[in-house]
């Protein structure tokens, strides 16, 4: 059995091909052509085309949902955090296809988005509160518990990576598990099931994205005017 | 019994352990969670889209800790390190 996409599929003296670099890039790619595709003629009249229309419906369910949990402008998340949502999303559902595998079953490709919300939180966070605002955040209660929230900010990017990871590679280890011993339906039925996880997922890795950028932006002064914002997870 | 059987067996067994203790406790936590959530729905029908995104990400933490043990007993099966250092080190 398969255990992980990241075997090396062709190589040439130092270059490895591996599926997961071959099929993050077709993603990419079919992302990016999808996308300019639609744009390429975009009309303000009542009848849309079909890709405008599924564009605008993704944008604007994205802005919806950033401003809900953030409760700030979403101008400045939604390239980020709709990005995070949208290769997850396509790369989970994409596993209907024989023969494909999803990048987000390999735990370097989980590894690295985890790890770009791990810039991007201070980068917003020094973007809108300044560098000494940003840093005095660690210091929150008080000054013992620097290490403490310096363990945080790591683990719970590991547990970011290793969620996304271990939920997507259980669902094609268990499908290829039982393909052995019920080969009739049951995997059909897993696979519809690993469809759900791998859209809500998707879904949790943007939202938990936006709740720790929320988290780095404005922590200091919404304890003050909004005191419910501390029931937010923020580990 | 040799080396190889005894890592086999322990293996087996520890990642039969691993994967029913590491699903009880989430288990009982969601359930918890799910509750909370449906009570809190049922009192304020209005607050149900922030209840329920808030009850997701939750359960998305609650759950992580059942999928670290799914990864470990799914490491101590199929990825065992011990397994291939033992079968190198035995004489054929």
């Amino acid at each position: 059995m398969n255990m992980s996409p990241d075997e090396p599929l062709w190589q040439w003296e130092f270059l490895i091909l591996n599926r997961t670099i071959l099929f993050t890039w077709l993603i990419m790619g079919l992302l990016t052509c999808g996308s300019w595709l639609v744009t390429r003629r975009l009309s303000t009249s009542a009848r849309l085309s079909r890709g405008q229309n599924l564009l605008e419906v993704l944008v604007s369910g994205l802005k919806n949902q950033i401003q809900d949990v953030s409760q700030q402008d979403p101008g400045p998340f939604l390239p980020f955090v709709g990005t995070l949502f949208l290769f997850i999303v396509v790369s989970n559902i994409l596993s209907i296809v024989p023969g494909y595998e999803a990048p987000t079953s390999s735990l370097s490709t989980t590894a690295a988005l985890a790890t770009c919300v791990f810039i991007a939180v201070p980068i917003y966070g020094i973007a809108s509160q300044g560098l000494a605002d940003y840093l005095k955040q660690y210091l929150q209660p008080s000054f013992l518990m620097l290490p403490f929230n310096i363990i945080g900010e790591l683990s719970r990017t590991l547990a970011l990576a290793v969620r996304l990871y271990g939920n997507i590679m259980s669902g094609g280890v268990i499908g290829a598990i039982l393909l052995g011993f019920v080969p009739l339906f049951v995997p059909i039925l897993m696979q519809a099931f690993g469809l759900l996880t791998g859209v809500i997922q998707a879904y949790i890795f943007a939202v938990l994205a936006m709740v720790y950028i929320a988290s780095g932006t404005q922590a200091t002064h919404t304890l003050s005017e909004q005191p419910e914002e501390n029931s937010k997870p923020n580990t | 019994m040799d080396s190889n059987t005894v890592i086999a067996a322990v293996s087996i067994f520890t990642a039969g352990i691993t994967i029913a203790i590491g699903s009880m406790g989430p288990a009982l936590g969601e359930g918890r969670a799910l509750a909370q959530a449906l009570s809190a729905i049922a009192q304020q029908p209005d607050e149900a889209s922030t209840i329920t995104r808030t009850l997701f990400v939750g359960l998305a933490m609650v759950e992580s800790t059942a999928i670290y043990c799914f990864v470990i007993s799914m490491i101590l099966i199929f990825a065992n390190p011990f397994w291939n250092y033992f079968l190198q080190a035995t004489p054929k």
